[in-house]
């Protein structure tokens, strides 16, 4: 590397501002756009099928056929309407299960109690997929709003529960030990050693849990709905309307990648006193 | 300055009886008697293994899973330097400076410990940005921020080069005439023992087998005949032959 630095010519060396070297080993430097690159990919090669009819309409509409039916869409306000539902559900499913996961992590990370009582129900309902419970929460609860949130709820918390847990026992028991020497008051040790420490695991966890949100609301809007995009997808799948389905597809995707950007986001800012392989 | 093993004068600060520690079957500190009177600086040696760390812990408070017995009498307010700095990673600077502390002055506090320790406008740094050596200083700031009565220290420059630790030591021997903790500084380090402290300990079997008062003017420095003097025979209950 040292070679190569020397090899430059000297106006160029000059010229560009002193750079970091890159690191030798992990992955480099950000590409720029380099996340958008991929999905472009796609879109330009779904395109070309269509442009060149190698895709039939009834099977995938084009592109384009999409955007005028989502134009539609918003216009008639449909879009609107089933998107609020939809994140509603979603949002109050993932905050209540969050709550719900960080403070279930909190209570069997902290004591020994907690973690014999709590821990062992938790992976069993880990075990258990969502989806394998909507029958006994339909009979339970309904159809209604409760049961999907419900749903959604036991979708979030598991993986918060999991990674926080996990954050909260991994502390380097010398930081406990600091803790000790320095007579920390119990609220003092839990807001500035426990919490921080296992904040890395809970965003972790939180990145899961988005995921398991709108993968819930998924599966509870289109077995048995009145509203939101999964009953508008599950409604143009009887009207055979590919390009509605498809406008819903990309509307979980975008609601996917807006959702783990906005965790990611709080990452970098949460956890900027970390050097990690990435930076 | 210095003060005798009985207590001759000033006021005891440190006092352990027949003080047992043990892992398993092994017997780490086999009735071990201790005393440091107030402002005392004393350092202690011993081979790798000899139970230093077991007994600092012990004085620390932070061996409640070892099993032992005896009495230990130490002051109220006491801080504990460790060999690694042990900086909250995730918090900053002055943060960490003030972590124990409370009270509305704690940011003045915090901020006067760090100017003290030659790190003024680094409040606001993350620790990993800090050198080993700024980090150590750190963590010298931390413990005396809450004026102790009591200063113990596993190792605290081990970790650190040669010349960093000349610094640190010039450092260490000022901050303690300011404040005037006693100090109890665990080190494998003859010289840094004999040019810092008042008294040395060697532990050996469990036990305090040397107590040597160090009655040498400052500044200390490798030149007078007596450091030598000291540095040998402190060597030799080590088990380290020299020549000359
Ligand atoms: N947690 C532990 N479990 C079992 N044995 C231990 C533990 N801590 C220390 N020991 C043993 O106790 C003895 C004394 O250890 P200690 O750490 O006090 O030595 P030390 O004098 O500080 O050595 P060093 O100079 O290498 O730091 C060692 O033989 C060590 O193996
Ligand atoms: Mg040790």
């Amino acid at each position: 590397m040292t070679a190569s630095v020397l090899a430059r010519p000297r106006t160029s060396a000059a010229a560009v501002p002193a750079r970091r070297p890159r690191r030798r080993l992990g992955p480099g430097r950000p590409l720029p756009f380099g996340a958008v690159l991929g999905p472009l990919l796609l879109l330009s090669l779904w395109a070309i099928g269509s442009a060149a009819g190698w895709l039939d309409t009834r099977t995938l509409s084009a592109p384009w056929t999409v955007v005028t039916t989502a134009g539609e869409l918003i216009a008639d306000g449909r879009l609107q309407d089933n998107l609020a539902v939809s994140a509603q559900r979603a949002g109050l499913g993932l905050a209540v299960g969050t709550a719900i996961g960080t403070v279930l992590a909190l209570l069997s990370g902290l004591s020994r109690w907690g973690e014999a009582i709590l821990d062992g129900p938790v992976q069993i309902k880990r075990a258990i997929p969502g989806v394998a419970l909507i029958p006994l929460l339909v009979l339970w609860l309904g159809i209604g709003e409760q049961m999907k949130i419900i749903t959604i709820v036991l979708g979030v918390f598991v993986p918060v529960y999991i990674h926080t847990h996990n954050g909260l026992r991994s502390i380097d028991s010398r930081y406990v030990e600091l803790g000790e020497s320095l007579r920390l008051r119990p609220g003092v040790f839990l807001r500035r050693i426990v919490l921080p420490g296992a904040l890395p695991g809970f965003l972790l966890g939180m990145r899961f849990a988005v995921v398991g949100a709108w993968l819930s609301l998924v599966v509870v809007e289109q077995i048995n709905s009145t509203s939101g995009i999964g009953y508008m997808m599950e409604l143009a799948r009887q009207y055979g309307q590919t390009d509605v389905i498809i406008v819903g597809l990309v509307l979980y995707g975008l609601l996917g990648l807006l959702s783990d950007g906005a965790v990611r986001l709080a990452q970098r800012k949460a956890l900027s006193w970390r050097r990690t392989l990435a930076d | 300055m210095a003060t005798h093993p009985g207590g001759l004068t000033g006021t005891r600060t440190v006092r352990t009886r027949d003080l047992r520690r043990g892992f398993g079957d092994r017997l780490v500190l086999d009735g071990l008697d201790l005393e440091i009177g107030a402002g005392e600086f004393v350092a202690l040696l011993g081979r790798s293994g000899s139970g230093k760390s077991t007994l600092l812990r012990a004085l620390a408070g932070l061996d409640r899973d070892v099993a032992g017995s005896g009495a230990i009498d130490v002051p109220e307010k006491s801080s504990v330097v460790f060999q690694d700095a042990r900086l909250l990673p995730w918090q900053h600077v002055l943060d960490n400076v003030v972590l124990g502390l409370s009270g509305p002055d704690a940011p003045q506090r915090g901020r006067a410990a760090l100017a003290e320790v030659g790190l003024s406008g680094r409040e606001q740094a993350w620790p990993h940005q800090l050198s080993g050596g700024e980090q150590q200083r750190v963590a010298l700031a931390r413990a005396l921020v809450s004026e102790p009565d009591l200063l113990l220290a596993d190792e605290p420059f081990g970790a650190l080069d040669a010349l960093t630790r000349l610094r640190m030591h010039d450092l260490l021997r000022e901050l303690c005439r300011r404040h005037r903790p006693a100090v109890l500084l665990v080190t494998h380090d003859v010289d840094e023992a004999v040019t810092l402290a008042d008294r040395v300990l060697v532990i050996d079997q469990g036990r305090i087998t040397v107590d040597t008062t160090i009655d040498l003017p400052e500044p200390r420095s490798h030149r007078q005949p007596r450091f030598q003097a000291y540095r040998e025979s402190l060597l030799r209950s080590l088990g380290v032959e020299t020549e000359g």
